[in-house]
């Protein structure tokens, strides 16, 4: 199996160190979907500012349509910014690019995605598969592939690789799919790694294994990790910080503990109650209850976007989008409360 | 009070030749008494939905029961008649099916599955059951115009409502819920658990809660049963079962979901992965995988069953009152009650179970 790396290295916190990979600012996109006349504007990403630390695990949690896979595939440049700025490793990525440099942001900024059963390609073995971005991004020459492709494999935990090298997709578990997934990104030796709910479709039992292969890369290659998801526990076991999202709106930042032992903004409160949490929710008796669904992206009320479900909800709040607002030590949120 | 449904020492296959069955679940025994929620959880493919069928008389070829009964009110309906079993079920049984936000006919409006589910266990007229479906999207809060809706038109978590009120329409005493939450979110999932609870506190309806999500298992259930490889390996009250699992599986899986905040720490959770079931090994199926394996026995002879304490039981050498041969080890429980009724006698191959001859 993999090998462990114990407590000090689930510790070690943002303080990793204090240089960003990534800066977001303002980032937004938006899709047109329907036709011509009658086509309506989706607002998949509203106005996002988010920083990625070097060595950093980032948590970006969210339920489904908040945004996530957008914001990880547009700071991936596998789809264009409609507006906002992105700088990867103190450097300003134009909204143009040529090949080349596109090629180079996609060499520091790999993906691992959520379903391992569509993102192989089943005609090709594990071996072309993690050999791949050796070439394109140039990371070693051609002689030094086969050794390349074998340590990778063995970082993943697929052992012995011989065992795994001529396989095709079809002869892997899912299990063992995500872990060639996870080879293949590591191969172009990325600065910043894009999970995107990785463990989302796999059993429960391979869940913790992949959460800790990812832990153990992150920190043996000093790795910036996003790790995306819904689930909070997984979020919390991951993460260094934790950025909540909603409504493609992001509504509050901070230090994994604080996110998810002081929720601020009403939004995240309402995901910490809702999410199973024996340890404090035992014996409490207490209802749940909730209001609404989050809104149509096509159709955003101007303000915060959870105004309409908030039970502190202002005037105020409708009006206008709120500032961020430090509510702790490197917490924030974007809520009128603080 | 009898209880409302009895499984005595189940076993379930599957095989459209009698010749070649492979034995899925195993010897299973579990009750659930009036308006109680019991909790089946283990990873997938140990059998919980074959489990539920059976218990529910839903079960179809290839499934088969190969022994054992299901007391339902104290009739068996495993020879229950065809006809009676359907009169059971949807007014005295009902089950969610895993995946059922799917399972609703996407050509036919809501009201009109509504009425063909009452029609079909004679609820007078038209008018009745749909003043029926009224109600029951009122009790599940989903406003009555989605009555006339195609499913395709609601959410998932609207859908998933209206399958419970379908599911609850002629008020059965037993509902199995097979993952019903699982693909939703968890604001979405939270508010369809707390209405379940409402229901069941008004309709007075006793639940099996399947579900691979132990952690929210353990907040909502009263009783939870884990199973392994088609066998129920622990069963306690949830609070019980949360603060000190007795099977090393059941540590193993709870320890595969980290907690929602508080200081991080490391866990390895499960290693390995479950038995192919048409090749169990010999002794305890969870043998190869577990940290506390005692060679020579956990690997050559069934565990038997013990109760530990009351309303505990596990099936586990390390609690044994006498291990075959060898001593308990030191991190061993000490206090351990008699074993209980049902237990397994120690020695008995499992391979022996009815219908695993077959396989092998
Ligand atoms: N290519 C696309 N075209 C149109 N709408 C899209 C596209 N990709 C995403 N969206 C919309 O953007 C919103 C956010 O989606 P997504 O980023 O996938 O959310 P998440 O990953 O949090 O579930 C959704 O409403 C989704 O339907
Ligand atoms: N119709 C069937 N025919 C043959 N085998 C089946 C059938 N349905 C389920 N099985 C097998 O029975 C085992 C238990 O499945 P299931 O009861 O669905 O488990 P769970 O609900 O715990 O995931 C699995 O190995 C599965 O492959
Ligand atoms: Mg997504
Ligand atoms: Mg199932």
């Amino acid at each position: 199996m993999v090998s462990t790396l114990g407590e000090e290295g689930l510790r070690a916190g943002p303080q990793g160190s204090q240089v960003p990979v990534l800066e977001v600012r303002g980032l937004t996109k938006t899709y047109s979907v329907g036709r011509f006349g009658k086509a309506k504007l989706v607002r998949a990403l509203s106005n996002v500012d988010l920083s990625v630390m070097r060595g950093e695990v980032l948590g970006l949690v969210g339920e489904s349509g908040s945004g996530k896979t957008t914001f990880a595939r547009t700071v991936a440049l596998l789809e264009r910014p409609t507006s906002g700025e992105i700088r990867l490793l103190g450097r300003g990525v134009p909204n143009r690019l040529n090949q080349a440099r596109l090629r180079e942001h996609r060499g520091h900024v790999q993906m691992v995605f959520q379903d391992p059963y569509t993102s192989l390609d089943p005609l090709h073995t594990v071996r072309y598969s993690v050999a791949r971005p050796l070439q394109t991004f140039k990371v070693a020459p051609k002689a030094a592939h086969a050794e390349a492709v074998d340590r990778l494999l063995t970082q993943v935990g697929l052992v012995p690789p011989q065992d795994f090298l001529r396989r095709y997709p079809y002869q892997l578990s899912g299990g063992q799919r995500q872990r060639v997934g996870v080879a293949r990104a590591l191969a172009a030796r990325p600065a910043l790694l894009l999970a995107d709910e990785p463990t989302s479709m796999l059993d429960v039992s391979i869940r913790l294994s992949i959460m800790n292969l990812l832990l153990d890369l992150q920190k043996a290659e000093s790795l910036s990790l996003v790790f995306v998801t819904h689930d909070l526990a997984g979020a919390s076991y991951m993460s260094d910080r934790i950025a909540i999202m909603y409504a493609g709106h992001l509504v509050e930042v901070g230090p994994s503990e604080r996110v998810m032992g002081e929720p601020r903004h009403p939004y995240t409160q309402l995901l910490r109650r809702a999410a199973p949490d024996p340890a404090s929710h035992f014996g409490t008796g207490r209802r749940f209850e909730a209001r609404g669904d989050p809104p149509d992206l096509a159709n955003l009320p101007s303000g915060c976007p959870f105004a309409a479900r908030c039970p502190h909800v202002r005037k105020e709040c409708t009006e206008a989008l709120p500032e961020w607002r430090q509510v702790g030590p490197g917490h924030q949120a974007r809520c009128v409360l603080y | 009070m009898p209880p409302l449904l009895e499984v005595r020492d189940l076993y379930i296959g599957y095989g459209w030749d009698e010749r070649n069955v492979t034995t899925i679940v195993r010897g299973v025994n579990l009750t659930v008494a009036p308006g109680e929620v019991v909790g089946l959880a283990g990873e997938s493919g140990c059998g919980k939905t074959t489990l539920a069928f059976a218990a529910a008389g839903l079960l179809e070829p290839p499934g088969r029961a190969l022994a054992g009964q299901v007391l339902f009110e104290g009739t068996n309906l495993l020879e229950l008649p065809p006809e009676q079993l359907r009169a059971l079920h949807l007014a005295r049984i009902s089950m969610v099916f895993q995946a059922s936000m799917n399972v609703l006919n996407p050509v036919t409006r809501i009201r009109e599955q509504f009425k063909d589910a009452m029609k079909a266990h004679g609820v007078g007229s038209a008018d009745e059951a749909s003043a029926r479906a009224k109600e029951m999207f009122a009790r599940v809060k989903l406003p009555e115009r989605f009555l006339d809706a195609y499913p395709h038109q609601l959410s998932g978590g609207m859908r998933q409502r209206a399958v419970i009120a379908l599911a609850l329409c002629l008020e059965p005493k037993l509902v199995f819920l097979d993952e019903p939450t699982t693909a939703l979110d968890v604001v979405v999932q939270r508010s369809i658990i707390q209405m379940l609870n409402d229901l069941r506190h008004d309709l007075g309806f006793g639940v099996v809660f399947i579900t691979h999500d132990l952690s929210l298992l353990v907040e909502i259930a009263d009783r939870i049963a884990i199973m392994y490889a088609g066998a129920i390996v622990e069963e306690a009250p949830a609070q019980l079962l949360y603060q000190g699992p007795e099977h090393p599986y059941t540590a193993a899986l709870m320890s595969a979901f980290p907690p929602v905040g508080g200081k991080r720490k490391r866990l390895e959770g499960l290693a390995g992965q479950p038995p192919d079931l048409r090749r169990l090994p010999p002794g305890c199926a969870f043998a190869p995988r577990c940290t506390r394996f005692i060679q020579g026995t956990c690997d050559t002879v069934a565990p038997p069953e013990v109760r530990t304490t009351e309303g505990r039981r596990v099936s586990c050498h390390l609690y044994a009152e006498t291990v075959p041969s060898r001593p308990l080890p030191e991190a061993g429980p000490e206090a351990l009650g008699s074993r209980g009724n049902g237990a397994r006698v120690a020695g008995q191959p499992i391979g022996l179970s009815p219908g695993e001859g077959a396989t092998n």
